[in-house]
């Protein structure tokens, strides 16, 4: 066994950008033994995840992919990718081998690929919630029969496990669907007997790229070493630096407790962390331990469809409107519904008012005093694109003229900046499933796809 | 003096899409002891605040850097669903914030 493994963390998120000669650095200089980059997150939403689409366009994953994945095969370097496409279901990997296969032929580049799909079938889900293998993982109502029934793109994150079992079989480039983020950077390190807590923080650290850092950047890439007993942090943009307190401030962020987070490894205790300045821009971690589960779980997400949403934007600089809001706002919804009768019921839409400047960003009131301009977005959901944009229709000119005691504006009630002033926003999803599923002995969720490029 | 006041950094972001969670940093010790000893500063107060049940608020001294992190469920609404309002988390440590301590 080497006495250390290095990495770079090519950015936070494949498609966030990075400097290109950060590669060439960390490769002659820094002499990595593997690239890796997250590529996916829950962050934007469930959208992206039921609908199947990326939230980073393709030409910023080409952007940030090819040169990584020209210096791996140049050099000899594994590249790990998690999390392809943004969500990792089946279209999501799907949309990314689409990108890395033009790229490698238009750069003429030859390699062995492998490929994690992360898809779980909708029976294999219900077959765990009838042996009451699932529960919730955070504050989330239990899992039922309907909502994965519902539910689409039921995907499941891959674990430091699989990724191991593509490297033994001599993947150049892994490729994987939904995976746990540390898992992109923990299984090289994992798979050659380094201490797995440490392993797993390191990689906790590092899939931000440097957001670790001071001035923290998504947008940077980071450059780690693993070693026996710590591990340590370095930007590789020397205008960069990493301290104690940016480095243990990070295990703060997204994460609901400061002294330990859980993977499917187990959870990883930092409670005993030591961060320490070792060089002017280098932190070294020591302390960490894992504490192995006593059930194998892993996480599965899913979203399912609830409707349609139209939307138009309006704003308003009239003290007597402003004041005025709640009463226009009760006014519009029941004329709107009263008008729709027939065309659809009340019940099968939603109309929501969120007014900038009052209350729309906590939908909490912060202030009595009343602002000089306030912003309002009218947003309606409805089964069916059509039937939502109707209902924004109504909506929007009720609004516009919608009477009140005192009224002196009695042209019109918002300002709108757009014609047409309606937007039809497409469909609207929700995370329907966000459990951990039990493993069964020898269960093998994840399909695992070699191929020579 | 207001929370948003006397730390040096006060955020939010989602901890996954149903859970919030709000990181405070101080500068000084002092600030740090006086705010977790405040009498304000409590679950009950936050529940209040954030109209969540004082049960399911978590906080987490994190004294090491001088940090206070509180955890909450989204019980407006999961990220991104129809009901809405802050896809990200990044904007909801208001009405903490505001927070006389």
């Amino acid at each position: 066994m080497a006495d250390e493994i290095r990495f770079i963390s090519i950015c936070g998120m494949l498609g966030y950008g990075y400097e290109v000669a950060n590669l060439q650095k960390a490769i002659e200089e820094y002499k990595v033994d593997f690239l890796a980059c997250d590529a996916g997150s829950t962050d934007p939403g469930p959208y992206y995840l039921g609908s199947g689409k990326s939230f980073v366009k393709p030409a910023q994953i080409a952007r940030d992919l090819e040169p990584a994945l020209i210096a791996a095969v140049k050099n000899k370097k594994p590249l790990i990718i998690g999390s392809a496409g943004g969500c990792g279901a089946k279209g999501h990997v799907e949309l990314f081998l689409d990108i890395l296969k033009e790229i490698s032929t238009r750069n003429n580049l030859h390699f062995k690929l492998a490929v994690i799909y992360s898809d779980v079938e909708k029976e294999t889900v219900l077959n765990a919630l009838q042996q009451g293998r699932i529960s919730p993982c955070g504050p989330v109502a239990p899992l039922t029969k309907e909502a994965v029934e519902t539910s689409v793109n039921i995907v499941a994150q891959v674990s430091t496990e699989p990724i191991i079992k593509a490297l033994k079989a001599g993947a150049d480039v892994v490729v994987s669907g939904r995976c746990c983020d540390t898992a992109i950077f923990a299984a090289p390190a994992i798979m050659q007997g380094f201490d797995p807590g440490l392993s797993l923080h390191c990689a906790k650290i590092a899939e931000c790229g440097c957001l670790c850092a001071r001035p923290a950047g998504a947008n940077d890439s980071l450059l780690a070493t693993i070693g026996k007993d710590c591990f340590t942090v370095v930007p590789a943009n020397p205008a960069r630096k990493c301290t104690p307190d940016s480095v243990a401030a990070h295990s703060l962020y997204e994460q609901p407790d400061p002294n330990c987070f859980y993977e499917p490894e187990g959870k990883i205790d930092m409670d005993k962390s030591v961060f320490e300045q070792v060089t002017e821009r280098a932190v070294k971690v020591s302390g960490t331990r894992l504490v192995e589960p006593e059930k194998k779980t892993i996480k599965l997400e899913a979203a399912r469809l609830v409707g349609y949403r139209s939307i138009t934007i309006a704003g308003s600089c009239d003290p007597l409107v402003i004041e005025n809001l709640d009463k226009i706002e009760s006014q519009v919804r029941k004329s709107t519904q009263a008008n729709l009768k027939g065309i659809i019921e009340p019940e099968k839409f939603s109309l929501r008012f969120m007014r900038y400047g009052l209350d729309a960003v906590t939908g909490i009131k912060l202030c009595d005093k009343l602002p000089s301009e306030v912003g309002i977005v009218i947003e309606a959901i409805a089964p069916m694109q059509k039937l939502a944009d109707t209902v924004i229709s109504l909506a929007r000119s009720t609004a516009l003229h919608q009477s009140f005691d005192g009224r002196k504006s009695t042209a019109g009630n918002f300002a709108f900046p757009f014609s047409p002033s309606d937007l039809s926003a497409g469909e609207v999803y929700e995370f329907s499933i966000y459990h951990l599923m039990e493993i069964k002995q020898g269960q093998n969720l994840f399909q695992l796809k070699m191929e020579e490029i | 003096m207001k929370l948003y006041d006397c730390a040096k950094v006060i955020r939010s972001k989602n901890a996954g899409p149903f859970t919030l969670t709000i990181d405070m940093i101080f500068d000084s010790e002092d600030i740090f002891n006086k705010v977790i000893n405040s009498d304000f500063f409590n679950e009950q107060k936050i529940a209040e605040l954030y109209n969540v049940p004082a049960l399911q608020i978590r906080i987490h001294p994190f004294r090491s850097i001088l940090a206070i992190k509180v955890t909450l469920p989204r019980t407006f609404a999961s990220s991104g669903s129809a009901f809405d309002r802050d896809v990200y988390g990044c904007q909801q440590h208001f009405p903490l914030a505001d927070l006389d301590v």
